[in-house]
């Protein structure tokens, strides 16, 4: 099972020299055309958005703050949706075999 | 089919109603569940019909098998690594229902069971869940220190802590959205469009003229729908996938 394993490695190895496999990179493989990206990019904004506005509500909610924490994740929300994004463009920094 | 009341009437394609007579009214059995059933009876269909002749040289059932099992090997292997065989069957499984869902949802009276964010939330749930007890079970404690990159001073982790958590449970969201917003707006439009056939259809003697452009556009939007059905599929998967290797590699 190693042997062959250590195969694989060295064939993928060779196939990434030669071009025919494509070297992994950042989220490599996602589709990149403008238009998914744009529509990702909005995607990962909202739904970080929505999170944190549903659980700033459920707090308010829960604690009888309102609109204080509601305000808090809203803003928290945003800089994750911010962060998202920034992902998506940061190439993925675990290193795979 | 008349457009009714000469309105456009985009949205109720989406509506659930009960099949299969009194039987499936009286335990909700939906057209959505109906089509999910078909989904799953044809993804099995292919896999032991198509794989039952076992040819070296496949024919063209057992090379459409091949093929999709290669494409998920290829993506789970790449993306997370070698150790990620072990989820092969979980991606290759979601990966297939959503194709097929996607692809089903294409055919004239079929319905998109991935058009309801209750089926897409369900599925980014459950991978959601086990992303997460994968990198617990993995790593144990250490996975909370996904919350908090290293080297990072200290004082900051009041902020960053709660962004990274948002950022975190806003992948199950995003994931879902992603997949039931590109299913809705591609059915609403070829709605509107087939709808604009029919009205411009009835518009005296130059109307047939006229709804020919609708009906091109149609055209297009279908082979535009393949090709988003299957995008979908694979981002979906491939996500997936990347959420994996973020749960094993805990990077």
């Amino acid at each position: 099972m190693s042997k062959q394993d250590g195969f694989d490695k060295r064939l993928k190895d060779a196939r990434t020299r030669q071009g025919l496999d494509r070297a992994a990179d950042g989220q490599a493989g996602l589709p990149r055309g403008s238009w998914g990206l744009g529509f990702r990019a909005g995607v990962d904004i909202v739904s970080a958005l929505v999170v944190g506005v549903v659980l700033g509500l459920l707090a308010d909610r829960w604690l009888g703050t309102w609109p204080w924490l509601f305000l808090l994740f809203f803003v928290l929300g945003s800089a994750a949706g911010v962060l998202n994004v920034f992902r998506l463009f940061k190439p993925r920094a675990s290193d795979r075999a | 089919m008349a457009a009714e009341g000469k309105t456009i009437d985009a949205l109720s394609q989406f509506n659930l109603g009960t099949v299969l007579g009194p039987i499936g009214g009286s335990v909700n059995f939906s057209q959505s569940n109906l089509h999910m059933v078909i989904v799953a009876g044809l993804i099995l269909a292919l896999m032991t019909y198509g794989m039952r002749a076992r040819a070296l040289v496949p024919g063209r059932l057992q090379s459409v098998a091949e093929s999709a099992y290669e494409f998920v090997m290829g993506l789970v292997t790449e993306q997370i690594g070698p150790e990620g065989r072990r989820f092969f069957p979980f991606v290759f499984t979601l990966f297939m229902f959503v194709l097929f869902g996607n692809m089903l949802g294409l055919f004239p009276y079929a319905f998109t069971f991935t058009s309801h964010i209750a089926v897409t939330l369900a599925l980014a749930l459950m991978v959601f869940v086990l992303i997460t007890a994968v990198a617990l079970t993995l790593h144990g404690r250490k996975f909370f220190g996904y919350f908090f990159p290293e080297g990072a001073p200290l004082w900051l982790a009041p902020i960053i802590v709660p962004v990274e958590i948002i950022s975190y449970l806003s992948r199950p969201i995003s994931l879902s959205i992603r997949l039931f917003a590109n299913m809705v707006a591609g059915h609403v439009m070829l709605k509107v469009f087939a709808t604009f056939v029919v009205m411009l259809g009835g518009l005296g003697a130059a109307g047939p003229f006229l709804s020919v452009l609708p009906l091109a556009i149609n055209v297009a939007l279908v082979g535009f729908e393949v090709l988003v059905a299957f995008l979908q599929a694979y981002v979906f998967a491939i996500l997936t996938c990347i959420y994996l290797s973020d749960a094993v590699h805990l990077h």
